[in-house]
């Protein structure tokens, strides 16, 4: 009766995390006395009601799956990589640098060269706390959260110093050349359908050419790599050595290294690939959206792929269904700030209390879901 | 640089050392307890935005601290609650705290004040207001010592002068009384308090009440003595820096004041890069300085500067056997 059935264990215990923290927002909410249905309704309508809605979820819900990725590979290597966040804006500076290098042809070869530099430069910032913590014992935790300080200094050093054009006020780099700009969702013919713009009575909105039109929405193809990307580190966690020796590591360091497995090889391949994920989601907010580098461009997605992470049990189909789940809670959480008087923070609420219950009150959900067993099987006998 | 210039810096290296130097104590006392946490920066946020909060309605800064004091013990027991209770991750408990502080701050503030997640500027006794020590007038024509007492060591608000005698007394608890020596047992090996009959877990939930009083503290001398009322993040990574100067200071409670007082000194000198390049000749762009005392937690972690080694049963929970 100690063991929770494997269903319960993968799908309730989450669920049941997830309602919790909904519930202590809605308490949040009558605190400050606002009506929790009403910004349930706005939240919805908002996120997932018109086209531009969840244009603006999906594209949150892409710099989420690759932050939440980040932080998959690490915890199963036992890692506790907080430093997303830097690691995603130096991520954007690979971005930036390699889009303004050349005026591109064509978007594809620029999307692959911004990918190599997005990844190449997160994976460099990870890779310092990496190597602190497999030869020097510096705690990851610490040191990932120096870092999102020192990037953040960085980006505006630069940006104010170095990549701001002359004559610019702002401090942000020129804008990327045409040939770097990646095609809307709106734009791909098969996926343009979903963002088809209709009136109020639910029929569509013609062009002048008596055509069709579709919603620009800022989700871009990015998806598409974020999908990959979470079937390849699915295939690397579950189906390849290297994977199988990161999940041994992250288990017990004690007993891979009695099997022959390098903890500072794996502690800094580990990190690399994290900090790379995390890296990769500027290619979906600086080269997709913003088209330049700006301050603070990842916007905190780095700390919230901790809580898609947890919310996704460290599976990449887990981590898939929370960046969509994040991505309403962001969008929704955007047009309450825009149409209530409730500050946009309580995003920031929710995705604490989502920490706080996914990750460090599971215990307490699995003794209740236990408790709760224990009649059941009690009755059968 | 000349000499009052340089009396100046200190004066604000120990203003800003202050909070450090508090929430460093109370990092001190739960992780020699063996809990690590993570959300001092959180419970120093709740502290500073309740303090702000009541003083500016209450008009007193006392109660404003008994505020700031009480919300910050709110975390703790939820901390404590998640990390001891229910046995889980005491890191993420940490952080997942550390968010809903910086969304719940802001909230709460804007629904009481509606200034953009502010509170009102506080003025006269809803502050702490500088104390000026006995004599430093009149001592302010001694040679070097005078003026150093004068701009220094005097003019500061009482919880400056609270959290240095806050030192020797933590080192007299820790190192001094049973309550300390229990303390530093549980968080070395828990089994043997146990095998000695004493509650692991009452201990462990002493140990990170007494964090929440000194985050209290630490978060309500930002709100009402450092600056004039709360403004959202106001805390800006000050509870990880204290937890570097914790790691720095190999958590031992005069070596606190020291590791304090240093990166106290680094953010004073990033309020003054005229200074800074005055006294290097070449301009250092203010951003490296912002950074300045991140960039030194990380050598410090990098063990540069000596090994730390932590309380060894920090992080762990406490099973008992059965």
């Amino acid at each position: 009766m100690d063991r929770l059935p494997k269903w319960a264990d993968v799908a309730l215990v989450p669920l049941i995390s997830l309602l919790l923290a909904a519930f202590f927002s809605a308490m949040v909410l009558l605190a400050i006395g606002q009506s929790p249905v009403e910004a349930f309704n706005v939240m919805v309508d908002g996120a997932l009601g018109s086209a531009y809605g969840w244009g603006y979820t999906l594209y949150y819900a892409t710099s989420f799956m690759f932050t939440g990725l980040a932080v998959t590979v690490a915890f199963h290597a036992g890692l506790f990589n907080i430093g997303g966040e830097g690691q995603a804006q130096i991520g954007g500076l690979g971005v930036a640098l390699v889009c303004l290098a050349l005026p591109w042809p064509h978007w594809t070869l620029a999307l692959l060269a911004a990918s190599l530099g997005a990844a190449a430069f997160g994976a460099a910032w990870a890779a310092i706390p990496a190597y602190l913590q497999a030869k020097r014992g510096s705690h990851i935790v610490i040191t990932t959260i120096m870092f999102n300080y020192i990037a953040a200094a960085v980006i505006v050093y630069l940006l104010v110093d170095v990549l701001r054009p002359a004559g610019q006020m702002d401090p942000a780099t020129a804008r990327f050349p045409e040939g770097a700009k990646l095609p809307s969702l709106s734009d791909i013919p098969g996926l343009r359908e979903l963002f088809l713009r209709v009136d109020s009575s639910g029929m569509p909105i013609l062009g002048a050419d008596g055509l069709q039109t579709y919603q620009n929405v800022p989700a871009n193809v990015t998806l598409l790599i974020a999908l990959a990307a979470c079937y390849v580190v699915w295939l690397l966690l579950w189906r390849t050595r290297l994977g199988y020796q990161i999940r041994a590591f992250g288990k017990s360091e004690a007993a891979a290294k009695y099997a022959g497995i390098n903890p500072v090889r794996i502690t800094m391949i580990t990190m690399l690939i994290s900090g790379g994920l995390a890296g990769l989601m500027s290619i979906n907010n600086v080269m997709g959206e913003a088209e330049r580098l700006l301050q603070n461009s990842s916007e905190g997605a780095g700390f919230i792929g901790i809580a898609v992470a947890l919310m996704g049990r460290n599976h990449p189909l887990g981590v898939f269904l929370a960046a969509i789940l994040f991505g309403f809670l962001y969008q929704g959480g955007a047009e309450l700030g825009l149409w209530t008087s409730i500050p946009i923070e309580l995003r920031i609420v929710v995705q604490g209390l989502v920490i706080l219950f996914t990750g460090a009150l599971d215990q307490m959900v699995r003794m209740l879901l236990r408790w709760a067993f224990s009649f059941r099987t009690a009755r059968v006998a | 640089m000349d000499y009052a210039t340089l009396l100046q810096i200190l004066d604000s290296t120990l203003r800003l050392a202050t909070p450090l130097l508090l929430a460093c104590l109370a990092g001190l006392f739960s992780e020699r307890a063996g809990i690590f946490d993570i959300g001092l920066e959180g419970k120093m946020l709740m502290a500073a935005m309740a303090s702000g909060a009541v003083a500016a309605l209450s008009g007193s800064v006392w109660l404003g601290l008994c505020a700031g004091i009480g919300a910050s013990l709110v975390l703790a027991a939820l901390h404590g609650i998640a990390s001891i209770t229910f046995r889980g991750n005491q890191l993420i408990a940490g952080v997942a705290l550390n968010f809903v502080a910086s969304g719940v701050t802001v909230l709460i503030a804007q629904r009481m004040f509606g200034q953009g997640g502010r509170t009102p500027p506080l003025t006269g006794d809803a502050r702490f207001n500088p104390l000026t020590l006995p004599f430093a007038e009149e001592l302010r024509g001694v040679p070097v010592l005078g003026p150093l007492y004068a701009e220094v060591i005097s003019g500061h608000s009482i919880l400056v002068y609270l959290a240095l005698a806050l030192v020797p007394l933590s080192w007299w608890v820790l190192y001094r009384t049973r309550f300390g020596l229990r303390l530093r047992a549980v968080g070395e090996n828990p089994a043997s308090v146990d095998t000695a009959g004493v509650s692991v877990v009452a201990l462990r939930y002493a140990a990170v009440a007494i964090t929440g009083v000194l985050c209290g503290l630490a978060g309500a001398y930002m709100a009402t003595a450092l600056q004039a009322g709360f403004g959202r993040e106001m805390t800006a990574g000050r509870g990880y820096i204290a937890l570097a100067a914790l790691i720095f200071a190999k958590w031992r409670p005069w070596a606190a004041l020291w590791a304090t007082l240093l990166f106290g000194f680094f953010q004073a000198l990033a309020l003054r890069p005229d200074v800074v390049e005055a006294v290097l000749r070449f301009k250092v762009p203010v951003p490296a300085l912002d950074a300045l005392p991140y960039v030194l937690t990380v050598l410090v972690l990098a063990g540069f500067v000596g090994k730390a080694i932590p309380p060894r049963a920090g992080g762990q929970p406490y099973v008992k056997e059965r």
